[in-house]
C-alpha cells in the first residue's frame, strides 16, 4: 500500500485552521474587552492566530501538492521518503514557535515574531520540498499544465521572500527604517504573492478535475494570468509602503503594476457565467461549493485591492482596519476557501470518507455559515477602517475618542470572527475520525 | 503557448526582478532623514521594540497592530513627547501590559522613538489629491 504523506499535512493543516481561529476569536474578544483573558495577552494571541493561520495555509497547500502529484498527475515523488522528513522538520519547528509564543519569547517582527532562529529549519524542510518538487516535476517532458507552473514559482518565491524578510539580520538594512520597512514589505508582499501560487495553482488544478475542463489549465489564457500574477507578486507590493520616504518611482510603479489586476477582474466579470454553469454536475461536493464562494470573495477583494492601491483611496485607509479586511477576505474568502475545496476534493475521494447524512447536513449548514459570518466580518472591518481614515485625516479626535467611535463597528466583527470560529468547527469535526482511520492505514511518522 | 516564449517571459521577469531589487537595497531607499539621531540607545532600542512584540499593538508608518495608536510621531506630536512615552512604559494601561521594563530599556526604546520620529511623518494629514489618483503630500499640521 503507497505511503500518503500528503494526507498528514492536510490533518494538521486542519488542526492548525481550528485552534488558529480559537486564538483569533480570543484575540478579537480582548480587542473589544479591555482585559480579558488576561492569562495569555493579546500580544501572545495575535501572533498565534496569524502563525497558525499562515501555517494552515503551507500545510493544506504543501499536502495537497504532495498527494495529487502521484495521485493525479501521475508524477511518482523522485524522494518518497524526504516528504516525511519535511513534515517532522516542520511540526517539531512549529511546537517550538508555539511554545515561544506562550512563553513571551519573540525577537522576531510582525508575521514572524519567534526568535529568528527558527527561521533556519522552516527554510530548511522548505528546501526539501523545493529539491523533491523539481526533481518529480523535471521528469515530465511534455508540456507541464499551468499548475505544476505556479506551484513551482510558489516554491521558489517563497524561499527567496521568506530569506529577504530576515535581512534585518544585517546591520546595513536594519539601521534605516526606510530601508528596512521598505525591504521588510517588499519580502511580505511577494511572499503572500507565493503563497497566492501554491494556491491559486491549486485552484486550477481542482477546476481542472473537478470540472472536467483540461482547458483551464493549458490554455493561452491561463498562462497569461498565471505571467501576469507573477508580474504582481514582483512590482505589485508598495501600497504598503506609499507613506514611507523612498524614491517616488517605487510607488509610481507599484500603483501602476496594481492597475494591472483590473485585467483579471474584467475576466472574472466575463467568465462569471459559464464558469458557475459548468459545474453544475458536481455542485453537491463540498469542494464544489468551496470553489464556487472562493470566486465571488476573489471577485469582491480584487475590488477592495485595487481601490486601495489607489494612492488617493490608500491615503484613507491605509493603517486602517480596511487593511485587516483585505487580508481577511484574502486568506479567508479566498485562500482558505480554495484550501479547504482541496481538503475534501482528498476527502470525498478517500474510500475512508464518511457516508453519515446528518454530518453531511451539519457541514452544508457550516459552509453557509461560514461565507454568511465572513462577508459581515468583512464588510465591518471596511466600515470600521474606512470611519477611522477620515477621523484621523480630520485630525480632530484622539485615538482613543476614534476607537471608542468605531466600536460598534468592532463589537460586529468580533462576534461574526466567533461565528466563523463555530462554523469551521461544524466543518472539520465530522471529517476528523475518517482522516485518521486513513492515516492510521496508509501513513506512519 | 509555445515552451519558449513562457521560459523567455519567466527568466526575463526574473532578472528585471533582480535589477529591480538592487535598486531597492541601494539607491532607493537611502533617504533616511533621521540617521544622524541613530545612535546605539535607539538601535538598542529599535530591537527591544521586537523583544517585547510591540507591533502586535503598535504601528510605525502605519504597519503594525490596531490596538494602540501609531507611533511614528509620538516624541513631537503636540501634547505627547518622551515623558508621555515613559509614563506608558513605566506603568501600562488597561489595554497595555506594564513589562516591567527596566529604565534602561525604557530609555533605549525612547531614543528608537525619537529617531524614527525624525524619519518622516505617520499618518500624512496634510495633502492634496490630484487628478490621476496620486498625492502630493504636505507635512503634518
Amino acid at each position: 500500500m503507497k505511503k500518503d504523506t500528503g494526507i498528514l499535512f492536510v490533518f494538521l493543516a486542519l488542526l492548525a485552521l481550528g485552534s488558529g481561529m480559537f486564538f483569533g476569536s480570543l484575540a478579537a474578544l480582548q480587542f473589544i474587552i479591555p482585559g480579558f483573558s488576561d492569562w495569555i495577552p493579546f500580544f501572545k494571541t495575535r501572533p498565534l492566530h496569524v502563525s497558525l493561520v499562515v501555517a494552515w495555509i503551507f500545510l493544506a497547500s504543501v499536502g495537497g501538492i504532495y498527494h495529487y502529484l502521484p495521485a493525479f498527475c501521475n508524477l511518482s515523488l523522485r524522494y518518497p521518503s524526504l516528504p516525511k522528513t519535511h513534515f517532522r522538520i516542520f511540526f517539531i519547528t512549529g511546537l517550538l514557535v508555539l511554545a515561544c509564543y506562550f512563553m513571551g519569547y519573540f525577537g522576531g517582527r510582525e508575521y514572524w515574531e519567534f526568535p529568528p532562529l527558527l527561521a533556519l529549519p522552516i527554510l530548511a524542510s522548505w528546501m526539501l520540498f523545493g529539491f523533491n518538487y523539481a526533481g518529480t516535476v523535471l521528469e515530465k517532458k511534455n508540456t507541464w499544465p499551468v499548475y505544476l507552473w505556479m506551484w513551482g514559482t510558489g516554491i521558489i518565491f517563497f524561499f527567496f521572500t521568506f530569506s529577504e524578510a530576515y535581512l534585518w539580520l544585517f546591520p546595513y538594512f536594519r539601521n534605516s527604517i526606510v530601508r528596512d520597512l521598505s525591504i521588510q514589505w517588499k519580502a511580505y508582499g511577494a511572499l503572500v504573492g507565493s503563497w497566492n501560487m501554491l494556491v491559486y495553482g491549486t485552484a486550477v488544478f481542482l477546476m481542472e478535475k473537478i470540472k472536467g475542463d483540461t482547458k483551464v489549465a493549458y490554455s493561452t489564457q491561463a498562462y497569461l494570468m498565471y505571467f501576469l500574477g507573477l508580474f504582481n507578486l514582483m512590482f505589485g507590493w508598495a501600497h504598503h509602503i506609499y507613506i514611507l520616504p523612498v524614491a517616488p518611482w517605487v510607488r509610481i510603479l507599484s500603483y501602476a503594476v496594481s492597475m494591472t489586476e483590473l485585467i483579471i477582474l474584467a475576466k472574472i466579470i466575463r467568465n462569471w457565467r459559464s464558469s458557475f454553469s459548468r459545474g453544475s454536475r458536481v455542485r453537491d461536493s463540498l469542494s464544489y461549493r468551496f470553489l464556487y464562494a472562493s470566486d465571488v470573495w476573489i471577485f469582491l477583494n480584487l475590488i477592495l485591492a485595487l481601490a486601495i492601491s489607489v494612492p488617493a483611496v490608500n491615503i484613507y485607509t491605509h493603517g486602517t482596519h480596511v487593511t485587516v479586511a483585505h487580508a481577511m477576505g484574502s486568506t479567508i474568502g479566498i485562500n482558505t476557501m480554495i484550501l479547504l475545496a482541496s481538503c475534501f476534493f482528498i476527502i470525498e475521494s478517500m474510500p475512508e470518507k464518511s457516508n453519515n447524512r446528518s454530518a453531511g447536513k451539519i457541514m452544508k449548514a457550516g459552509v453557509v455559515l461560514f461565507n454568511l459570518s465572513l462577508f459581515v466580518f468583512w464588510t465591518s472591518l471596511i466600515f470600521a477602517g474606512v470611519s477611522k481614515g477620515v477621523m484621523v485625516v480630520e485630525g480632530k479626535l484622539s485615538f482613543r475618542e476614534m476607537m471608542d467611535k468605531i466600536n460598534p463597528f468592532l463589537i460586529t466583527f468580533a462576534v461574526s470572527g466567533i461565528s466563523m470560529f463555530v462554523s469551521v468547527l461544524m466543518i472539520i469535526i465530522p471529517v476528523i475520525p475518517s482522516l485518521g482511520r486513513y492515516i492510521a492505514k496508509r501513513t506512519s511518522l | 503557448m509555445p515552451l519558449f516564449l513562457k521560459r523567455f517571459l519567466f527568466w526575463s521577469l526574473c532578472l528585471i526582478f533582480l535589477v529591480y531589487t538592487f535598486y531597492l537595497y541601494t539607491s532607493s531607499t537611502s533617504a533616511d532623514r533621521g540617521l544622524a539621531f541613530l545612535d546605539e540607545k535607539a538601535k538598542a532600542g529599535k530591537l527591544l521594540f521586537q523583544k517585547y512584540n510591540c507591533t502586535a499593538c503598535h504601528q510605525v508608518y502605519g504597519l503594525g497592530g490596531y490596538m494602540g495608536p501609531d507611533l511614528t510621531n509620538v516624541i513631537s506630536a503636540k501634547g505627547k513627547g518622551p515623558g508621555y512615552a515613559k509614563a506608558f512604559l513605566l506603568s501600562g494601561t488597561a489595554r497595555m501590559p506594564n513589562f516591567h521594563l527596566s529604565s534602561e530599556e525604557i530609555d533605549n526604546i525612547i531614543a528608537y522613538l525619537g529617531y524614527v520620529d525624525k524619519t518622516g511623518v505617520s499618518p500624512i494629514i496634510d495633502f492634496k489629491l490630484n487628478a490621476d489618483g496620486t498625492v502630493s503630500a504636505g507635512e503634518r499640521k
